[in-house]
């Protein structure tokens, strides 16, 4: 790290990364990453998103330095470490199996890094101990990995590479192999300790929630190429390609024909379902309110919430998500083929470009 | 068991024999046990423990020499073990014998870890294929085939001293040496087999996350491949131990003049036909097995295979 940290230095900066892969049986080279342009500040929490095979992961890869990119660099604080082994650059990763070495008990795993830096043995026991008080593990430290759940695993593999103060953490999907509840509670967690130690995480998963609750900002990852790269509001609010728009919340599409005839301009739009309400009968739209005559083809009764999807007489048919605030499911049974106005504000109506695929 | 009968009263009609004997079993797991392991343990028991067991027992008897027809002389005694442990050149043949099996696995395991660990992590899932087929294809071919060949590469004129020759080396010649080159070229797809399975087994996680902390790739092998390699060594050193102590072959085609302590054993049944002092000659290496086995064993290796 010879150049210092400046304000304006990034932690993080990829610069047309490229990563082609073999193909299969001496098939055509599979292009994993094209080309991605991304600066992570000091701190952020950034998660990047996308299916599987969009290149994530193969981008985390890159920057922990397991993969060597076909082309363009990695900068880690403004040094080119594009073509330095992993154990030389400053950053550590968890992994999305733990990977724990499963010969070594809770405390070793945790030292391990340090043990390699040749840590003196009185500071790295400390350090170490803190590193699992941090993340709660007290009182584990003799344990066997294979001795402890799930979540508990999660929590070592976490400690074992904080605890090496890196510039950047890594995670592969951690949170992949916990249960529902476990995970939610994980994703606060994770939140928490990344502002208690102010340590830039760079996170991956193909989970859109998990990415919304927990980023600073969003790069949303589409066949090896960055397709947007925002907070989660700008993401969720204002996808920019059509991608976008499907892969984080539910995808409502108004095509040419519709949105000429709506909102009196041909295009691709996109309506998040919960910003479309049903006007009651004879209730007036508020200004700047588009109002959309349809017959209702489907409900869906989901306790919290209901979802209807209502055939548009412009064409196309959008999903419409209502609070069941008062309703119940009895109400909701009774709307199925009825005459229906949805209505929403124009600002939540978002231009996408035509040509994308 | 009162739930039983009303099985066969729902199915219409009387169920065939083989339905009834089927369930019949099904009701007696203890039986169906007995039935399926009655033939292997029977033929376990008499056919190995039994032939042990004679063995051992012969070894406690004596071939009576001193007259004009050699006479059974089946009052126990510890002659034959006092004969040799005492004499010089047993212990000679012993020590040599346990050296070359030493050297055979040390020489194995090292060739093994490289080539093992190639064919594991770094080969392509083809080329991985094509490489266990590699390993695995000696094993098909004849041991004495094998051994010829290196008998004519080690000879004078063979291949060995013909390469070696401009750099002003010369081959190791027929002799201990030759015995455990040979061997050990024999013997290595007994070593390579289970370190490879061992190695496929630990996930390319735990080295990424050894090289992620710090760690360079020799302190990675030592540290994290290496103990979780482990029972897998000691699983393929067995082999190449075990098989390396009967061995009386290799050493005969290679060997010179050198004798390893099977040759004790088999002269014995052979040419002296003294059975007594050949079986008291054969508890030597089963004793010198369980010994490494118990050794082993208190490494801990044994408990994850």
């Amino acid at each position: 790290m010879s150049q210092p940290a400046g304000a304006t230095t990034p932690v993080v900066s990829l610069r047309g990364l490229r990563k082609e892969f073999p193909g299969v049986g001496g098939g055509a080279r599979v292009v994993a990453v094209d080309g991605v342009d991304l600066d992570i500040a000091e701190g952020e929490f950034v998660t990047l998103l996308g299916p599987s095979g969009s290149g994530k992961t193969t981008v985390l890869r890159m920057i922990a330095g397991f993969e060597t990119p076909s082309g363009g660099q990695v900068l880690l604080r403004g040094a080119d470490v594009t073509r330095t082994a992993p154990f030389e650059r400053d950053v550590n990763t968890v992994f999305q199996d733990y990977a724990l070495f499963p010969h070594m008990t809770v405390l070793q795993n945790v030292e391990y890094g340090l043990r390699v830096k040749k840590v003196p043995r009185v500071q790295r026991r400390e350090r170490a101990l803190e590193a699992l008080a941090g993340v709660r593990l007290e009182g584990m430290e003799k344990r066997a990995p294979g001795q402890l759940s799930g979540g508990q695993r999660q929590r070592v593999a976490l400690a074992r590479a904080l605890v090496n103060r890196p510039s950047v953490l890594l995670l592969d999907e951690p949170l992949g192999a916990l249960d529902l509840k476990l995970r939610e509670q994980m994703q606060v967690e994770l939140k928490q300790i990344q502002r208690e130690v102010g340590i830039t995480f760079v996170f991956v998963t193909h989970d859109q929630e998990e990415a919304l609750t927990m980023s600073d900002r969003i790069v949303v990852f589409n066949r090896g190429r960055v397709d947007q790269v925002g907070s989660p509001a700008e993401i969720y609010e204002h996808p920019r390609t059509t991608f976008v728009a499907g892969f984080v919340g539910t995808s409502n599409l108004l095509h040419a024909k519709a949105s000429e005839a709506l909102l009196g301009e041909a295009g691709l739009f996109s309506v998040r379902p919960e910003k479309i309400r049903l006007l009651a009968d004879g209730e007036d739209p508020v200004t700047g309110e588009t109002v959309a005559p349809a017959v209702v083809e489907e409900v869906v009764y989901a306790g919290a919430t209901t979802r209807i999807v209502a055939r548009l007489d412009a064409g196309d048919s959008l999903v419409v998500q209502r609070q069941n605030q008062r309703t119940s499911s009895l109400d909701t049974e009774g709307l199925r083929g009825a005459r229906v106005r949805l209505a929403w504000s124009r600002e939540h109506a978002s231009r996408l470009p035509d040509d994308d695929g | 068991m009162t739930t039983s009968t009303p099985t066969a009263e729902g199915l219409p009609g009387r169920p065939s024999a083989a339905v009834r004997a089927s369930s019949f079993l099904h009701r007696h797991p203890r039986l169906r046990l007995a039935g399926l392991l009655s033939a292997p343990m029977l033929w376990l028991v008499v056919a190995y423990l039994g032939s042990l067991a004679v063995m051992f027992v012969t070894a406690f008897w004596r071939l009576d020499t001193g007259g004009f027809v050699a006479v059974l002389d089946r009052t126990p005694s510890l002659q034959n073990f006092t004969e040799l442990l005492t004499e010089d050149v047993y212990r000679r043949v012993a020590l040599r014998t346990l050296g070359i099996a030493a050297a055979v696995t040390v020489v194995d395991t090292l060739v093994a870890l490289p080539m093992a660990f190639y064919m594991a992590k770094v080969a392509s899932p083809r080329t991985r294929k094509v490489l266990v087929a590699l390993v695995l294809t000696p094993l098909w071919a004849s041991y004495l085939v094998k051994a010829y060949a290196w008998r004519t590469m080690l000879a004078e004129d063979g291949v060995v001293n013909w390469a070696l020759g401009p750099v002003g080396g010369r081959g190791p010649g027929f002799g201990v040496a030759a015995t455990a080159i040979t061997l050990g070229y024999l013997w290595l797809p007994y070593m390579i087999l289970p370190v490879f399975a061992g190695l496929e087994r630990i996930p390319d996680s735990l080295l990424e996350a050894s090289g992620d902390l710090g760690g360079t790739a020799g302190r990675t092998f030592r540290t994290v491949v290496l103990p979780l390699l482990f029972p897998s060594i000691v699983a393929g050193s067995i082999f190449t131990f075990s098989l390396t102590l009967g061995d009386y072959i290799a050493v005969k085609i290679v060997g010179g003049s050198t004798q390893m302590f099977a040759n004790v054993i088999y002269d014995n049944i052979g040419v002296a036909g003294n059975l007594p002092f050949a079986a008291a000659a054969a508890v030597f290496p089963v004793v010198a097995i369980l010994l490494y086995l118990a050794l082993v064993r208190r490494t801990g290796a044994l408990d994850n295979l």
